[in-house]
């Protein structure tokens, strides 16, 4: 190993799946050997050739990747500053990033011979995801999705049952996604010989969060040799959106020994970080265990586990991803944060302005962006990740605006 | 050291039977009916007691258990009542072990130290903490074996013997054989295979032997006490608490009293098993 290698902060994680002291394997006993299984077939997958070679086919003519850089002209004037490229993910078939890590990880559950998937879904995209690819290789899939998310995300609920997944309704906690996550792991544990669970972020017991990553990372080697071929050189700054943090872990990864690339993550403040209501993991919570790693949670006094509130049930989870949490204490990205609020205009003002009626997810993001880019300098170059698509939030956005349908 | 948890073990085989564990959760439906149950189980005859510390996302707890944690944190559960909760116990018993029941992130959130001085003081003899497998044991297991606490490991059918070394090497006090893959409260064991694991797990180690998850009935327990040293009871016993609160969720009079009848039925499964077996 080099010594650039040996300081590079792209070699996480160690052994014991940690990130400084995030991550790790806090499962019950029943998982361990499956996590085990998973790790030793992920890390087989990643070095043979033509498991790459599958994912990129299909990646190039079933997802349709890549997915443009495109330079938002309109938002760039309208905001004065840094000239700003969005990574058009939503472009994606099923409309979001989320495609990425399941066409990864379905190819490496049957790779593994499992014949039967699982999934939790929040806002539906991970959910729409994993059932469009089992339809497309022909696996069983069951989604647990949270009673008050099935509600808010109707339509994702209808596309999951028409690309022939079973939606497993979640009532226990708030019917939210950390709910759904529970359940999921109930089903896996109950379902060790045949069941593949294919998490959506880069979250849970080692190596789900660095495999996850992973695959997510096409988003951002895209973006590098993109931005590379556009402008010549490296985007001055990242800005993407965090619940669980896949989208942006996958934008972020590929710069972490770029010092000069500003990164920043941008968690749901909800109603306000001082009102309590709010997905922040990291600016409003404290290290914590749940979901099979160590990591930011939102929990009271006695370890609790609270639950968030979000405008995008994408980014209600009440923790984030191990290697954010890292990633943060050793101050490689920032952490800031957006209200409802401020994500329901930034939805408006980019459709109306690009004709990219984008995700309430990724409007956090941009609504971070219509902040930072009016400092910044005209020649700075930041990309936000446009990660995934607003069809599914119009009519949740229809409520919020009082307008009815 | 000889800890309450082996002079019990220690007693039972010297008696020839098999020990009767019992799970409740601290705090469901409330503190004061938790604390009547636990004070009238050694005399209803659960030879240990497993007590649970609630949290919010039990992962590895089914429907019953799920609820009664809900129930308990509804009415004021936390950590420091818990331990309270033994801390009362021990006033009138001082051989019945205690062990906690639960997840690792009260505990981390406490602060593993702080949790443990606090769980010597109150009484407490081990801890069962979920989702801590051996990989993590320097998390809780290895702190809590210098604190003079049993650390007590889950065992279950994915554990295989290349593993089993590894789950058994910091285990102490006795064994927990998690009889099914799954939840608890769900699917029962059929009793054929208990016995062919437990056996396996003797084959590895010399400590005692219980196996807990999907017994719900006087037969069941004595079934597995038949094929183990103890038979763990939880989800039953927790829904007969539950079936003790009213259409407005108060707690009816005379509530542990009948569940401690319940527990008694169960307790004489348990302990008649060898009696029955040997007829």
């Amino acid at each position: 190993m080099s010594a650039s290698q040996a300081n590079s902060l792209r070699n996480g994680p160690d052994e014991r799946g940690r990130f400084g002291i995030f991550g790790g394997r806090f499962v019950a006993e029943t998982l361990m050997p499956l996590v085990l299984d998973l790790d030793k077939a992920y890390t087989a997958a990643k070095n043979d050739p033509a498991f790459q070679a599958q994912i990129d086919f299909m990646q190039r003519n079933y997802v349709g990747r890549p997915s443009p850089l495109y330079l938002a002209e309109r938002l760039t004037e309208k905001f004065g500053g840094a000239k700003i490229y969005m990574k058009r993910d939503e472009l994606n078939h099923t409309g979001s990033h989320k495609i990425n890590n399941c066409l990864g990880q379905i190819l490496l559950a049957m790779r593994m011979g499992k014949t039967r998937i699982i999934a939790e879904t929040g806002a539906g995209q991970h959910g729409v995801a994993t059932a469009t690819v089992c339809a497309r290789f022909g696996l069983p899939c069951v989604v647990y999705m949270g009673t008050t998310d099935i509600e808010r995300q109707k339509p994702n609920v209808f596309r999951m049952k028409l690309l022939g997944a079973e939606v497993v309704p979640v009532t226990s906690g708030t019917g939210t996604l950390k709910d759904a996550m529970n359940e999921a792991l109930r089903d896996w544990v109950t379902n060790v010989d045949n069941t593949y669970y294919l998490i959506g972020t880069v979250a849970g017991p080692h190596p789900y969060p660095a495999m996850v990553r992973d695959f997510q990372s096409v988003i951002g080697n895209e973006t590098k040799s993109q931005m590379q071929e556009r402008e010549g050189r490296l985007p001055d700054s990242l800005v993407a959106c965090i619940g669980g943090g896949s989208n942006a872990m996958g934008l972020f990864h590929p710069f972490l020994d770029d010092p000069s690339v500003k990164i920043y993550g941008v968690e749901a403040a909800g109603k306000g970080i001082e009102t309590g209501e709010h997905c922040a993991s990291l600016k409003g919570g404290s290290a914590g265990v749940l979901h099979g790693n160590r990591t930011y949670l939102l929990q009271d006094d006695d370890g609790q586990i609270k639950d968030g509130h979000s405008i995008s049930a994408g980014l209600d989870y009440p923790g984030i991803g191990p290697e954010h949490a890292w990633l943060h204490e050793t101050g490689r990205a920032e952490y800031v944060s957006a209200t409802d609020k401020e994500a329901l205009e930034a939805f408006q003002l980019c459709s109306r302005l690009e004709g990219i009626i984008p995700a309430l997810e990724p409007s956090h993001a941009l609504a971070f962006v219509s902040k930072l880019a009016p400092t910044l300098p005209k020649n700075h170059l930041l990309v936000m990740n446009m990660c995934g698509r607003g069809d599914k939030d119009v009519f949740a956005v229809a409520d919020h605006l009082g307008v009815t349908l | 050291m000889t800890t309450r948890l082996d002079k019990r073990f220690a007693r039972l085989k010297a008696e020839a039977r098999a020990g009767f564990i019992t799970f409740i959760t601290a705090g469901d439906p409330d503190f004061d009916t938790t604390l009547a149950i636990l004070k009238g189980l050694p005399g209803a005859g659960a030879d240990v007691i497993e007590l649970g510390m609630p949290f919010t996302d039990p992962m590895a707890d089914g429907p019953a258990i799920q609820a009664s944690t809900q129930r308990a944190l509804r009415s004021g559960a936390s950590m420091m009542k818990t331990l309270e909760l033994v801390r009362r116990f021990r006033t009138g018993d001082s051989d019945t072990p205690i062990v906690l029941m639960g997840y690792y992130n009260p505990i981390y959130h406490m602060g593993v130290d702080l949790f443990l001085s606090r769980a010597v003081e109150a009484g407490v003899d081990g801890l069962i903490v979920v989702d801590l497998p051996p990989e993590e044991d320097d998390e809780l297991c290895e702190p809590a074996m210098r604190a003079g606490l049993n650390f007590i490991r889950l065992a279950t059918p994915t554990t295989d013997d290349r593993r089993l070394p590894a789950v058994l090497a910091n285990t102490s006090g006795f064994v927990y054989y998690v009889s099914i893959n799954g939840i608890t409260g769900s699917a029962s064991p059929e009793a054929r295979n208990v016995a062919a694991a437990v056996a396996r797990i003797k084959r590895h180690t010399s400590l005692p032997v219980a196996v807990g998850f999907g017994i719900r009935t006087p037969e069941q327990a004595a079934e597995i006490a038949r094929n183990a040293d103890g038979a763990v009871v939880g989800s039953a016993i927790v829904d007969a608490i539950a079936a003790e609160l009213d259409a407005q969720g108060r707690v009816k009079s005379g509530a542990a009293e009948r569940v401690l009848a319940f527990v008694r039925q169960l307790a004489d499964g348990v302990h008649g098993a060898r009696a029955t077996a040997a007829e």
